[in-house]
């Protein structure tokens, strides 16, 4: 900072600039964390003031509970497909996007109406996912009436008598939800993805044009390293999405905070809020948000890192 | 539509080929060509599978409740405004009027205090500055979820459950290290020589702040406002252990989002379909309004954010 500015003592501004955000930062926000920890390591039940310290039992009962560990294990397979599927066909559109109208020409131009597809794409993205649970609670009626159900039906694939039970069926639950999920990001990363080709210089498509590069070949030689960094940023986020899932899972599918049929799409969110709010385990419920804090911050760690290539300056 | 917007692309194709296009020239322009129709039907594939359900649902609050269980593919009967009205008294209304009135405080209390902080962070070096910036952004990191056991008594112990104060500060907490991340960056971009004119004319660092700094921060307020007002209009998890009755008497102060899962579950045994249909399409349309007036601001907005 210049000369000027820092000349006089102003600590009393600084001071009172910091304050409030900080005091309403602390007090809500990183004193709730801190007290997480704190609290996993207790018997408390949520409503009396008293409780024991218990050490790491409430661990080791998490390591023996057969929900947590299935609800684990969903948020594994989510972990891994939700990423993929959004970040491929975000890519996919977006190259379609923005060099799906190449003709042939020198450059690489969007298809018409590249700006009309991104509105509309990216629209789910201001769509509450309270307004999500109840519109594909209705896609996915178990009858006719659904939109799934009512399409298939029409289209002769299923039987009207014996109708799909998307939401109910232990098989198909998950990536049921997993589909809203994909639905409702495809549109952001799209837009973030075009956001990043386009700020590509025209010339470097241009050399690999002359080069003699295909289509194909310019996506992957050229696009996708290039879009690396932002591919990289989606999959931490996307990742963290898919450790979440709770007003999904807990709005959409049956159960006490969801996750039925008889756990199927159980989510270690899901599993957490029941204890805290249904059985009172307040402790325990405390401990699972530190197992999935560490998992997140892991997760992002190792995403990070696996991730990672020479950065490419343009 | 492919025919139609395939016109241009394909003559200015033509156009930029020049005189005497080689045999290879040709091959790319047909394989564009192949492509475009390729590259839009995909796209307006998906583009249908966006739409469609939305169009669905807002017909929905036009069927009556046998047509809605009868068969998904029916053309609405009843076409009148009844199930907007009933889903209204419903409470949809009074759930809209409580989530307005959070966020008429919650977003310029967020903006004030957010941008205080990223100020200060951004432009006066101190003493632990690094370390109070990355204290705030890390708060972005973590789900929620995480800390409402001890969120829920925090703020029970203020005596504020249930109440539009307590969910504000809570609003504002929780938007703070976004605020603080993306209005940090903004500041750092703001040219200095306007400030040290200041400096010099005899401003105070407060006056300097509000008179000279926020009205150049404009454009980067604009877009965390925005994202604030989607983010904290579309919050369901807060509301959802913050704002529930205490007692029998207490008086319920549910958000829309909260109102329409709730709706969605009294469903279940009412058999309205459609005041649910109409009350989700309430909660979109403003969604929907804002949406258009500033998608460039959306868009750009939030994808700056996320690739910083």
């Amino acid at each position: 900072m210049s000369q000027v500015v820092r000349g006089r003592g102003r600590t009393g501004f600084i001071a009172g600039f910091l304050l409030a955000p900080l005091a309403l930062y602390l007090t809500f926000v990183i004193w709730p964390y801190v007290q997480t920890f704190g609290y996993s390591f207790t018997n408390w039940t949520g409503q009396s003031p008293t409780f024991d310290f218990v050490g790491v039992d409430n661990y080791s009962a998490l390591m023996k509970d057969e929900v947590f560990r299935g609800a684990l294990w969903n948020n594994l397979l989510l972990l891994v497909f939700v990423p993929a599927v959004t970040i491929l066909l975000a890519l996919f559109f977006a190259f379609m996007v923005n060099a799906g109208g190449r003709g042939g020409a020198g450059g690489v131009q969007g298809v018409a109406g590249s700006r009309f597809y991104k509105i509309v794409y990216f629209f789910p993205q201001v769509l509450s996912l309270a307004i999500l649970a109840v519109l594909f609670g209705a896609v996915y009626r178990t009858d006719e009436g659904g939109l799934l159900n009512g399409v298939l039906i029409r289209l002769g694939i299923v039987d009207r008598m014996h109708p799909i039970e998307w939401l109910n069926e232990p098989r198909l639950v998950l990536w049921c939800l997993l589909l809203v999920v994909v639905w409702h990001g495809v549109g952001f990363y799209l837009v973030l993805f075009s956001a990043a080709m386009q700020s590509v210089p025209k010339d470097i498509y241009e050399a690999a044009l002359l080069d003699g590069a295909g289509r194909a070949q310019t996506f992957f030689r050229v696009t996708l390293p290039l879009l690396w960094d932002s591919v990289q940023t989606s999959a931490v986020y996307l990742g963290i999405a898919a450790m979440d899932m709770f007003v999904l899972v807990s709005t959409m599918t049956s159960g006490q905070f969801g996750g039925g049929p008889d756990h199927h799409s159980e989510v270690m969110a899901t599993v957490l809020m029941r204890n805290f709010l249904y059985f009172g385990k307040s402790g325990y419920a405390c401990a699972m948000g530190v197992v999935m804090l560490v998992l997140t911050m892991i997760l992002s760690v190792i995403t990070l890192r696996a991730t990672r290539r020479e950065r490419i300056e343009f | 539509m492919t025919t139609v917007i395939k016109a241009p692309g394909e003559s200015a194709a033509e156009r930029s080929g020049g005189a005497g296009p080689s045999g290879e020239q040709s091959a790319g322009r047909s394989e564009g060509m192949v492509l475009n129709v390729f590259s839009h039907g995909f796209l307006v594939l998906w583009a249908v599978l966006i739409v469609l359900p939305l169009i669905w649902l807002a017909l929905g609050s036009f069927k009556t409740d046998a047509q809605i269980g009868g068969s998904a593919l029916s053309w609405p009967s009843n076409w009148n405004l009844d199930a907007f009205g009933r889903a209204w008294d419903k409470g949809i209304g009074d759930y809209f009027a409580n989530t307005l009135i959070v966020m008429v405080f919650s977003v310029p209390l967020t903006m004030l205090l957010g941008s205080m902080a990223a100020y200060v962070l951004a432009r006066y070096p101190f003493p632990g500055n690094r370390f109070v910036y990355y204290f705030f952004v890390s708060g972005a990191m973590f789900p929620v979820f995480l800390a409402l056991v001890p969120l829920f008594f925090m703020v029970k112990r203020f005596d504020m459950l249930n109440t539009y104060q307590g969910l504000i500060l809570v609003y504002v907490a929780y938007s703070m290290p976004f605020t603080v991340f993306f209005m940090h960056s903004f500041f750092r971009t703001l040219p200095t020589a306007v400030h040290e004119a200041a400096v010099i004319d005899g401003a105070s660092d407060t006056r300097i702040f509000f008179q000279v700094m926020v009205p150049m921060a404009k454009p980067g307020l604009i877009s965390v406002g925005i994202f604030n007002v989607l983010g904290q209009w579309n919050q369901y998890i807060l509301p959802s252990v913050l704002m529930q009755p205490q007692t029998g008497s207490d008086p319920e102060r549910y958000l829309l989002t909260q109102g329409l899962i709730q709706l969605q579950q009294q469903q279940g045994y009412e058999t309205d379909l459609p005041v649910l249909f109409a009350g989700v399409t309430i909660a979109m349309i403003p969604m929907l309004v804002v949406y258009l007036s500033f998608q460039r601001q959306i868009q750009a907005g939030l994808t700056s954010a996320t690739l910083k």
